[in-house]
């Protein structure tokens, strides 16, 4: 039986890697079916699972959350997002990103930094002092 | 013999010192093979991605997306900064920061706008100081298992101003982690997407792990078949890439960050140890002296009796 490579990843793991017969997923306009030597075609991917059907029939189910698919004659690449996606979701997090560089610049000298620096300095200090008492101590 | 407990006091808390700085040494050991981990766990993603935009790129040659074209006039560049949120890596923020001010330095020489998108506390702390520096977006405590999505709000920020043409350039700043003992502030070029053939096989021929195994088909006679249609799908899968790339140079910089604070914390250990050493001395020299100086006072005394 002829097989494909099937390639399910994500940007942050290898979720899947092996030979199937057959790979049904849940493309933007409806359903597609796989099988080897299928024409090259590439389309975003609806949430959704895709099922990858082994050679011994056996169906393995992945759940995406959306991503693309990659069809090649011998090999099928899904390559799916790692969290719901969606154009205001995005926009959200977009206004959140320059929310907290607006808030950076607003409290230049905030309390954290000076704190830090005296908590420094007052080290520092003793470090001195202990050197200077060493120094005086060897002398004699 | 006061001089004598201050030193042995010193001495303790250098050995203090140097339990804290051996623990810090192992923690970070052990977290680099994570963060390894996590970075190789991203790279065929990433692959996938370069193969399918160069597939793509090539194949509808009537629609450039403004992600592929570049442009004549620069007015405004847009670097994104990746840093570590804490200290205690040696010179890994301040080596990049350092490289990054002088390129940073001649395009407002010439005139050009400089947005900074910071990705961790250092690049905020950073660069809220500098001066004609607009910061854009950040991001900060991505943690040690950083997400995709903690990086989205930061790069729609950039691509949506590419893409309204308010920036005409963008830089990724980050730590590439070459091994332990090494890591390269890297400045990447993110968009314009210098990624044509042509372009891929120059790196390959460079030797680039990072392209390595990308083969493109090279037959003309070939295209996809889009669903829905070209435009929407190169749109999306470019916008995509451009996040898998951040996010790659996000877990460079975070096993660089390890490696680093490894190796300075080693190095913090080492120089204790030496502290230490000195300061024992020092310490046996003084009880040497006060003994001989007792001794000799009672022999004095003795004598004149």
């Amino acid at each position: 039986m002829t097989t494909i490579r099937v390639d399910i990843v994500s940007a942050e793991a290898e979720i899947f890697h092996g030979d199937a017969t057959m790979v049904i997923a849940t493309g933007e306009l409806g359903e597609l079916g796989i099988t080897p030597r299928h024409a090259p075609l590439i389309t975003r991917l609806k949430p959704g699972h895709v099922d990858v059907v082994s050679v011994t029939g056996e169906r393995q189910q992945f759940y995406v959350s959306g991503g693309i698919l990659e069809v090649q004659p011998q090999v099928v690449t899904v390559l799916t997002d790692t969290a719901i996606r969606a154009a205001d979701l995005d926009e959200a997090a977009a206004q959140r990103a320059k929310k907290e560089a607006e808030d950076a610049l607003a409290n230049r000298t905030d309390a954290l930094e000076v704190s830090e620096a005296q908590a420094k300095l007052a080290q520092a200090m003793a470090q001195l002092q202990a050197l200077e008492r060493l120094r005086k101590n060897l002398k004699h | 013999m006061a001089s004598g407990r201050e030193i042995k006091t010193k001495i303790k808390s250098t050995q203090n010192m140097r339990k804290v700085t051996r623990a810090l040494e192992m923690v970070s050991a052990s977290k680099i093979r994570k963060a390894q981990d996590l970075m190789k766990a991203s790279r065929p993603y990433a692959r996938s991605m370069r193969k399918v935009i160069a597939h793509v790129a090539q194949a509808s040659t009537d629609f450039k997306h403004p992600f592929l074209v570049e442009r004549d006039n620069v007015a405004r560049v847009a670097y994104i900064v990746v840093s570590t949120d804490r200290g205690l890596c040696g010179g890994l923020n301040s080596n990049m920061f350092r490289r990054l001010l002088p390129a940073i330095q001649e395009w407002q020489g010439k005139g050009v706008q400089v947005d900074v998108v910071a990705i961790g506390q250092k690049a905020l702390q950073f660069f809220r100081r500098i001066k004609g520096i607009n910061l854009a977006g950040s991001v900060t405590h991505l943690g040690e298992r950083p997400k995709l999505e903690q990086l989205i709000g930061v790069i729609k920020v950039v691509l949506d101003a590419y893409s309204a043409n308010g920036l005409d350039r963008v830089f990724l700043a980050y730590n590439d982690f070459v091994n332990t003992m090494t890591q390269k502030p890297t400045i990447d070029a993110l968009l314009p997407l210098p990624l044509v053939a042509a372009e891929l096989e120059a790196h390959q021929a460079a030797g680039e792990s990072a392209y390595a195994g990308i083969k493109l088909e090279q037959a003309h006679d070939w295209d996809y078949i889009y669903e829905p249609d070209a435009q929407t799908v190169l749109e999306h899968v470019l916008g995509r890439y451009i996040e898998s790339v951040v996010y790659q140079g996000v877990l460079e910089n975070l096993a660089s960050e390890h490696a680093a604070r490894m190796v300075a914390m080693k190095s913090a250990s080492d120089n204790a140890n030496k502290v230490i050493d000195t300061l024992t001395l020092v310490y046996n020299k003084t009880r040497q002296a006060a003994i001989t100086q007792e001794i000799s006072e009672i022999v004095g005394g003795a004598a004149a009796v």
